[in-house]
């Protein structure tokens, strides 16, 4: 009965909402609520419990890790509709998810597109699992914000390519598996020459050496490939279609890091909260007006920074594509994020700013760190200005002036 | 730049020389490597001790040079631009407390140790992390002072600490009974401990009329200002440099106009902020009112040092957050400074306080 499907629906919903949370019941430890480190990622593998082992590998084998990733690779299979209520349940109970990084990120979600068959077989399910780390082989010393004249060559060897040349800013390279390339494979033409290959990084031939950033951490390196033999079912797409793969990789990347932003948010003390601690009241109100407005500046700043993003969503949902308003949100989410931090260093005065030792407590310390990492995220994954040139010329329509 | 004198052009050019040459960032690099609790090399102090840079706001009668605000900005200013790390700013900054309120044997008894460099010596007011000189607590009976200091600048070091309690300020020996201390690390790594002081024999600075405080610390604000503005000024001149060297897209990152405009505009707000730090210094030296010239270069220094230092990493991409290269340095100790001696908002209340709104 069509009246009935309404309903139906809804306690479908329902139903999947009981098997979640008796799933959370059975398999979520309690004592590792809130334990999820929003810094995971790039502080390379924490040392995993055997607690948190059991959570990943139950999360894993459910494919609720990557909720919405197709059931025959070892995604959950879920809808929208229930991915949100795993989200929702999750959060109920400070539950997180222990499946992450670029493999979840970027990685997976341009595979299940551009992918052959065999190489989604090969490696989604080590990527729903939890158990392949995947790192970026993009910028390369003289290839940043121009990456398409990366010169990293991939030499056609029959049935494998040898490559040789060097990237840099590999995050997690230490830490990888496997890496996600843009290689060269065509010298005559700067974009059509570009291939998109999948390295081991074990293979031989293959040399790290990671660099250490202003936050004190080490998370990425200088990556060098001499003579590195990479078998040919290793090219994603087609050769010389590198540039289209990896710039519809940098889309994923682009919308997960302007999401970075709110979980940073979710974390942690409000701002207001913060601030009458360490500022202190008069009437309730934040002792320092000059501060009290420039918080209620940044947290209406961020709301419609929330408003618009749903709004993007909404639009692209019934226009079947992406709104071209989703261009602003990783350049305006990564600002918002530094202008937070910058106000929880301001509020917080020298306590906001301790490195290490005695007088700190974990949480001050962490605040800290994130401030000095947060100030990559305008640079990385597409720079701020780089977005705005994009913005300015694709859909402004402003030209070179050459 | 200020019109100088022969004299302090003189003392300029030596203090740029002998940063470019002696103490380079990478002489900080080291230091910071080391990471003792001193936060700066003593016989590199020694060296400016020599060339008479820690006597240059002493009088001449205590050993000192009385050369003024304005040169010890112009030495401070080129220390700035290589963040070069020493004691001189935290023990100027003491010497003048006891050059305005102290009493002749005061003076006699500690200038010139200050002047010739073999003692350290700081000012210790703020009890808590954000700069408050209306909550201070530490209070003195029967000549022995009680309360903690929280951060304070060059703290590990001191020999001398300039006390300031709820009336007045006194001079605690840093080897007096019941001194104690205890490191605080911060991200720019230089010392800032805590101190704790329990009946510690104290003896007051009782001349210098009601303020002695305020005016002690419009000097620190216009010296912590005067770094800035060596370290921002570098921090342009280094960016620039890089912009006009880096390629991508086939040119060079400077014949962007959307970073040229960017420059542009950092250019003209240093050039505000020199002005506003020359003129906190050339206040001092007058004489006159400092306070709200002191209240323009810190805040001047505090906006302009902040953005310019953020930009510093900004326009140099992925390698600007490397810890090999020096951006990482300039954004560390900025934001310790822009906390130090008033932040903008504490500063601008004031300001607004000191004009009737
Ligand atoms: C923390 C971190 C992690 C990273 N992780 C990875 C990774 O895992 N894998 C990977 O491949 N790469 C990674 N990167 C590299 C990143 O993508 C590059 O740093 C970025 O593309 C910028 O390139 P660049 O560093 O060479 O800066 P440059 O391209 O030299 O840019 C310098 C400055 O000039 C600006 N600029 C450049 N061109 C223009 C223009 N046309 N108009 C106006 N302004 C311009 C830039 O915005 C920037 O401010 C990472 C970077 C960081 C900081």
């Amino acid at each position: 009965m069509a009246t009935l499907a309404e309903p139906q629906a809804g306690s479908a919903l329902d139903d999947f909402r009981a098997e979640v949370r008796s799933f959370l019941e059975a398999n979520f430890p309690p004592s590792l609520k809130g334990k999820g480190n929003a810094l995971a990622s790039v502080e390379g593998p924490t040392r995993e419990t055997p607690e948190m082992t059991a959570w990943r590998k139950a999360m894993g084998e459910r494919g609720w890790g990557t909720p919405t990733w197709p059931k025959e690779y070892g995604g959950g299979g879920l809808s929208k509709a229930e991915a949100r209520v795993l989200a929702d349940e999750m959060a109920r109970v400070g539950a997180w998810n222990p499946i992450g990084g670029m493999g979840v990120m970027m990685f997976g979600p341009t595979l299940l597109e551009y992918g052959s068959e065999e190489q989604k077989r090969e490696h989604i399910p080590g990527i729903t699992m939890g158990e392949v780390r995947w790192c970026q082989g993009y910028s390369e010393p003289n290839a940043g914000s121009d990456l398409a004249n990366l010169q990293t060559f991939a030499a056609d060897a029959g049935d494998h390519y040898v490559v040789n040349g060097q990237k840099t800013w590999t995050s997690g390279g230490q830490w990888a598996d496997k890496c996600f390339c843009l290689v060269r494979t065509d010298k005559s033409d700067k974009h059509k020459g570009i291939s998109f290959l999948l390295i081991d990084m074990t293979a031989p031939g293959v040399e790290v050496k990671p660099i250490k950033m202003i936050s004190g951490m080490s998370p990425f390196c200088e990556t060098f490939f001499t003579d590195v033999k990479v078998p040919k079912e290793n090219l994603v797409g087609q050769e010389g279609q590198g540039w289209t793969i990896g710039k519809r990789l940098l889309q994923h990347e682009r919308t997960n890091l302007s999401g970075g932003g709110s979980r940073l948010q979710m974390s942690g003390p409000s701002l207001a909260d913060l601030a009458k601690k360490f500022v202190g009241e008069e009437d309730g109100k934040i002792a320092d007006r000059d501060l009290r407005a420039r918080i209620a500046k940044w947290e209406m700043d961020w709301r419609a920074f929330q408003l618009t993003a749903m709004r993007v969503m909404a639009e692209s949902k019934a226009a079947g594509g992406v709104s071209e308003v989703s261009s602003i949100l990783k350049t305006i989410g990564t600002k918002l994020g530094q202008e937070r931090s910058e106000l929880i260093i301001e509020i917080e005065g020298l306590q906001g700013l301790g490195w290490e030792g005695e007088g700190y407590s974990q949480e001050e310390l962490n605040n800290v760190r994130a401030w000095l990492f947060g100030k990559a995220t305008t640079i990385y994954g597409g720079s701020t200005e780089v977005q705005n040139n994009i913005i300015a010329k694709r859909i402004l329509g402003m030209l070179d002036h050459q | 730049m200020a019109v100088l004198s022969e004299e302090q052009t003189m003392l300029r050019d030596m203090a740029r020389d002998w940063t470019s040459n002696e103490s380079p960032v990478n002489a900080w690099r080291k230091v910071r490597d080391a990471d003792d609790g001193a936060g700066f090399d003593a016989s590199v102090y020694g060296e400016m001790a020599q060339m008479g840079w820690s006597g240059i706001v002493v009088p001449e009668a205590y050993g000192g040079s009385d050369f003024g605000w304005l040169s010890l900005g112009l030495v401070i200013e080129e220390l700035g631009k290589t963040v070069t790390a020493s004691p001189l700013a935290a023990s100027a900054l003491a010497a003048s407390a006891i050059a305005l309120g102290g009493s002749d044997e005061q003076k006699q008894k500690w200038l010139p140790g200050i002047a010739s460099g073999e003692i350290v010596a700081t000012l210790a007011v703020d009890e808590g992390p954000r700069h408050d000189p209306d909550a201070i607590k530490a209070s003195v009976s029967g000549g022995k002072l009680s309360g903690a200091k929280a951060f304070v600048a060059e703290g590990d070091s001191a020999g001398l600490f300039v006390v300031a309690a709820a009336d007045g300020l006194y001079l605690v020996a840093g080897d007096a009974a019941g001194v104690s201390r205890s490191r605080r690390h911060l991200t720019d790594f230089r010392s800032h401990a805590e101190v704790s002081f329990d009946s510690a024999d104290a003896d007051k600075l009782a001349g210098g009329g009601d303020d002695l405080l305020g005016k002690v610390l419009d000097r620190a604000r216009v010296l912590a200002a005067a770094e800035m503005l060596g370290m921002a000024g570098q921090a342009f001149e280094t960016t620039l440099a890089y912009l006009k060297q880096r390629v991508q897209f086939g040119q060079v990152l400077a014949t962007f106009q959307a970073l040229q405009h960017r420059m542009a505009n950092l250019y003209s707000d240093i050039e505000l902020m020199r002005s506003a730090v020359e003129a906190g210094l050339a206040a001092i030296d007058s004489g006159g009112d400092t306070r709200q010239a002191a209240i323009l270069a810190k805040v001047k220094a505090n906006e302009v040092g902040h953005l310019m230092s953020r930009e510093m990493v900004q326009l140099h991409g992925g390698i600007g957050m490397t810890d090999e290269y020096d951006a990482g340095f300039y954004l560390k100790r900025m934001r310790v400074l822009e906390a130090m001696w008033g932040n903008t908002a504490a500063l601008r209340d004031r300001f607004a306080t000191l004009n009737g709104y």
